[in-house]
């Protein structure tokens, strides 16, 4: 029998906007450990910058 | 900065002396060297920018450590370097917007009323440098005329290298128009100079259209210069269409940037052994749209190629899905439960509340006299104990409080502080790491709702504070534990459509170890990517299926049902039961989530001489009779594609989003085959979007013809006995063509299939197109509103196959987050029908906007807790009071109210 190779649950995501986030919510809801990265003082990217989104007007924040 | 002390409350930021360019809202205003990003950052910590601080800079200052009330300012704090063992790496670091200034015709740098589309959207905001009052920068006046420029830094290789089209400028100018005519306290004019309009995505034509009507002006034209007046307005000089020069003056003008990769992120990724793309994105494949090439290594969002936020957030849980998929063997190795005491039983105990009221430093204590109110509090019923913390947040308060609560024998907790929005959860954990049920919680909002609101009146403030406190008690003693409910998951799916979404879920549910039933009405598997002949990047897509198929067969945790329609179904997260109905009779499934691949159809049109001339054909006829070897693309010499052809009418109001990517890589193939064929395509808008806008170019180079039609003159198509004649209204030179055609192709829309009884069964709503509605059309792409059911491919909406497969790997990442719990808690905050009381009006069941109430076997309502959110929809109609919603009782709510 082959020997399962020994490998590591957890991951690092680079970059902390609106699809790093739910990158390292879905993967830490499910059982795995995230270091999510991420270079300016707080997460939220550029969609953090955006008053109302395309095409439901909701808020972004 | 310590995070763990720093408690936000500003006093580094007010005190700091040193102002720059606040880079969150663009450079439009300025912030301090002690920031926050923004208001609602998170995490929500002051940071020190070291390269501006004067005390970093010369030495001295230190203001913000000398004012801050926690000590959380350290100055010699040192970049740490961790090195971090990982199994996948996923990397999402975004795009830069473009900065327009090498435009020199647009002037960005040097005429202040030429700004940046981001830059407006700090100026609609309401957090912005003017609080979401419309004004311009150079005066601060409102604009009367604003004017958006489309395509600037995108499908443009003469200013900048992007031969691509960035896929979301056209959406936020319009979105920028009409919530700027909104905002304006004139009758704004709006105009969007563009060349082709591109809202391909779900509702996005609607949007387009609804702009129209509100008046928002859509000029089609290329933009020739900007220049600038002496009241700073800008005049543009631009042509139209048919080639005539004209010019027009605007208030303001928004420059509608593109996206791209940051020089910083090309770096890592070359350090990283990264293959980009000819437009410096990630290259990825179709089969695999968020692999890249190293493996182990998985991206998602715009740094795959320039996308908008739905589409990101389904990459993002693909990526999820495709980083987990090889690491299945040690899920809950690292990440590990919390454990807490066991639960102190309070049921029969008299209420003792203990009442903590927060100074949250000088935020509410600087207006609130809290020492009144906590000595208030002491004398309202059944209140036992009372403490008044400088930080009930902070990590050695929790603990304090948690150890006040065992000794004090409290059963009931009342916090008077901020907000339950963001402290609830917080507190909640402190009792049960107490021993006390979590709902035995209620706080008093005496900050966001008092101090801050009432800052001016600290009197009247800290009455408010008491009447706030006091409601808060009154609520609080009649609190009873709820208990959550525990549901027990069935670790298998079920997955309805066997089209490349549905085979995909399969295969990726099997590499994370789950089991799934496929279940496909056909009689084999591959759905619509049977009729398709390659991708967008060219790759046949039968071997891919071949594939597909192969490995399905091979994985013993796929069970493949054929020729099989769901009969009935019922259930609820973790615990479904459907009925199969095939070949071999019926079969019971019970599933843990169910996934939605039902695919759509093709749009069978009634003109253009469809299915009287066989000639005229729809795209997956073509590449089917290409595939069959029915048709030799040789052999063409006269070809006509016709867009839009149920598409983007009044029937059906959406862009089908695949037909001009597919028209054009139908004309390269013919010309490829037979240079020199003659191929012409008629359009309404070309919607290459991303960088299929490279093969849009590469179609027009090899000589392909593009003409645009509107709807209004729409082609007409006659069969001659030479051949088939196509006559059009060409825009440029404003005279009918005529055009001789051996081939026809018709970009057909892609229909719904209008699955109402799948809809019924999973309670899943459906939007007037007949796509299936997504829980959040930004933020949840592929979850209901209904738990545990997903969805995948065309049933959400038309889409490429890698969208389809993207869109099937997110929604196996949104499966595995309940899979992988063996049961799951819900909420305790549920309604509850008293039956003493229900008539079985059915008022309730009616109203409920999760399907959670049904009628018993005595006709009367009884909730399904699995189903209840807890909305008090039920409570606030019924007529007899029967129901009742946990945690927020009409006892509860009407004690707060008599106590005000």
């Amino acid at each position: 029998m082959a020997k399962a190779k020994q490998v590591t649950g957890a991951v690092m995501v680079v970059g902390g906007g609106i699809a790093g986030m739910q990158s390292a919510l879905d993967l830490a809801n499910s059982g795995y450990y995230v270091y999510l990265v991420e270079k300016s003082p707080a997460i939220g990217g550029v969609m953090s910058q955006l008053d109302k989104t395309f095409p439901t007007n909701d808020c972004a924040m | 900065m310590d995070l763990d002390k720093c408690i936000a409350c500003g006093a580094c930021s007010d005190k700091c002396p040193k102002r720059i360019p606040n880079e969150y809202n663009e450079g439009l205003d300025k912030r301090k060297a002690a920031y926050v990003r923004y208001a609602q950052a998170v995490p929500l910590k002051y940071g020190i920018d070291a390269e501006n601080c004067i005390y970093f800079q010369k030495g001295k200052c230190k203001a913000c450590q000398k004012f801050c009330p926690t000590g959380a300012v350290n100055y010699d704090q040192q970049e740490e370097v961790r090195d971090i063992k990982v199994g996948s790496v996923i990397i999402s670091a975004g795009f830069k917007p473009f900065d327009p200034t090498p435009y020199v015709q647009y002037s960005y740098a040097n005429f202040p009323n030429v700004v940046t589309a981001l830059e407006f959207e700090r100026i609609l905001a309401a957090s912005g440098p003017w609080m979401g009052h419309l004004v311009r920068p150079s005066d601060e006046a409102e604009p009367k005329k604003i004017a958006w420029i489309q395509c600037v830094g995108s499908r443009e290789v003469n200013t900048c290298d992007h031969p691509y089209c960035s896929a979301v400028c056209c959406m936020y100018a319009i979105k920028e128009a009409v919530i700027a005519k909104e905002h304006s306290h004139t009758d704004l004019d709006a105009a969007i100079f563009f060349m082709d309009m591109r809202t391909f995505g779900k509702d996005f034509e609607r949007y387009y259209e609804g702009a129209q009507e509100d008046g928002v002006r859509f000029i089609r034209s290329r933009i020739h210069s900007i220049s600038e007046l002496e009241d700073r307005s800008l005049q543009i000089e631009y042509a139209t269409e048919d080639g005539q020069a004209r010019m027009e003056t605007f208030d303001m003008v928004v420059l509608s940037q593109g996206l791209e990769t940051a020089p910083e992120t090309i770096e890592l990724c070359q350090k990283l052994d990264i293959n980009l793309s000819p437009g410096k994105f990630i290259s990825t494949s179709c089969f695999e749209p968020v692999t890249t090439s190293r493996p182990g290594v998985y991206v998602c969002g715009a740094l795959a190629g320039p996308k908008d936020i739905p589409l990101s957030v389904m990459e993002a849980s693909a990526a999820a899905c495709a980083a987990a998929g090889k690491l299945s063997s040690a899920r809950g190795s690292l990440a590990q439960e919390q454990e807490f005491p066991e639960e102190r039983p309070v049921a029969g105990d008299i209420p003792r509340v203990g009442v903590f009221v927060c100074s949250c430093g000088i935020n509410i204590a600087g207006v609130v006299d809290v020492e009144a109110v906590a000595e208030y509090a002491k004398t309202l019923p059944y209140v036992t104990y009372v403490r008044n913390n400088l930080f009930s947040c902070s990590q050695d308060t929790q603990d304090k409080m948690a150890e006040v609560i065992a000794e004090e024998g409290l059963n009931r907790v009342v916090v008077a502080a901020c907000t339950p929005r963001t402290h609830e959860p917080l507190f909640q954990e402190t009792l049960v790491n107490a021993g006390l049920n979590k709902y035995l919680f209620e706080m008093a909002n005496i900050r966001n709702q008092d101090s801050w609101v009432h800052s001016g009146d600290p009197a009247a403030a800290t009455e408010k504070a008491k009447d706030l406190i006091r409601m808060a008690v009154a609520k609080a003693a009649l609190l009873a534990p709820l208990q959550e409910v525990q549901l027990e998951v069935t670790p298998g799916a079920l997955i309805i459509g066997g089209g490349v979404s549905g085979m995909n879920a399969a295969l990726n549910l099997a590499a994370q170890g789950y089991t799934s039933h496929l279940v496909e009405r056909d009689n084999a598997l591959g759905g619509n990517a049977r009729s398709l002949r390659v991708t967008a990047q060219n790759q046949p897509i039968a071997p891919y299926l071949d594939e597909l198929r192969e490995r399905i067969e091979a994985e013993p945790l796929i069970t493949v049902h054929l020729n099989t329609t769901l009969k009935e179904g019922e259930g609820f997260v973790g615990n479904f039961k459907t009925t199969l109905a095939g070949d071999s009779g019926e079969e019971v499934v019970e599933h843990g989530v169910t996934l939605i691949c039902t695919g759509a159809g093709e749009y069978k049109p009634n003109e253009y001489l469809y299915g009287q001339d066989p000639r005229v054909m729809t795209h997956l006829e073509i590449d089917q009779a290409v595939l069959g070897g029915e048709l030799d693309l040789s052999e063409v010499n006269k070809a006509v594609f016709i867009q839009c052809v149920g598409s983007r009418d009044p029937e059906r109001p959406y862009c089908s989003k695949v037909c001009c990517t597919h028209s054009v890589e139908s004309a390269l193939a013919i010309k490829e085959a037979n240079p020199e064929a003659q191929v012409v395509i008629l359009y309404r808008d070309i919607r290459t979007f991303g960088e299929r806008e490279l093969l849009y170019k590469e179609a027009r180079s090899k000589g392909v013809l593009f003409v645009r039609y509107d709807l209004e003159h729409k082609p007409e198509v006659k069969a001659t006995d030479d051949g088939l004649l196509v006559t059009v209204r060409d825009h440029v030179l404003d005279r009918d063509l005529l055009i001789e055609a051996d081939l026809i192709g018709l970009a057909t829309a892609i229909v719904s299939n209008r699955s109402n009884d799948l809809a019924q069964m999973f309670k899943i709503p459906m939007d007037s197109d007949g796509w299936f509605l997504e829980a959040h059309q930004k933020l949840r792409p592929v979850d209901f509103a209904t738990d545990g059911v997903f969805m995948a491919g065309l049933a959400h909406y038309p889409k490429p196959l890698e969208e389809a497969v993207a869109q099937a790997q997110a929604a196996v990442a949104r499966a595995v987050t309940v899979l992988s719990s063996k049961e799951m808690m819900l909420p305790g905050t549920v309604a509850f029908i008293d039956q003493r009381k229900c008539v079985g009006c059915g008022v309730c069941w009616t109203v409920c906007p999760y399907q959670a109430i049904t009628q018993d076997d005595k006709g009367l309502a009884v909730v399904n807790e699995a189903l209840c959110k807890g909305c008090g929809t039920c409570v606030a109609s019924c007529r007899s009071g029967a129901p009742n919603l946990r945690g927020f009782t009409n006892q509860g709510v009407m004690a707060q109210i008599m106590a005000l």
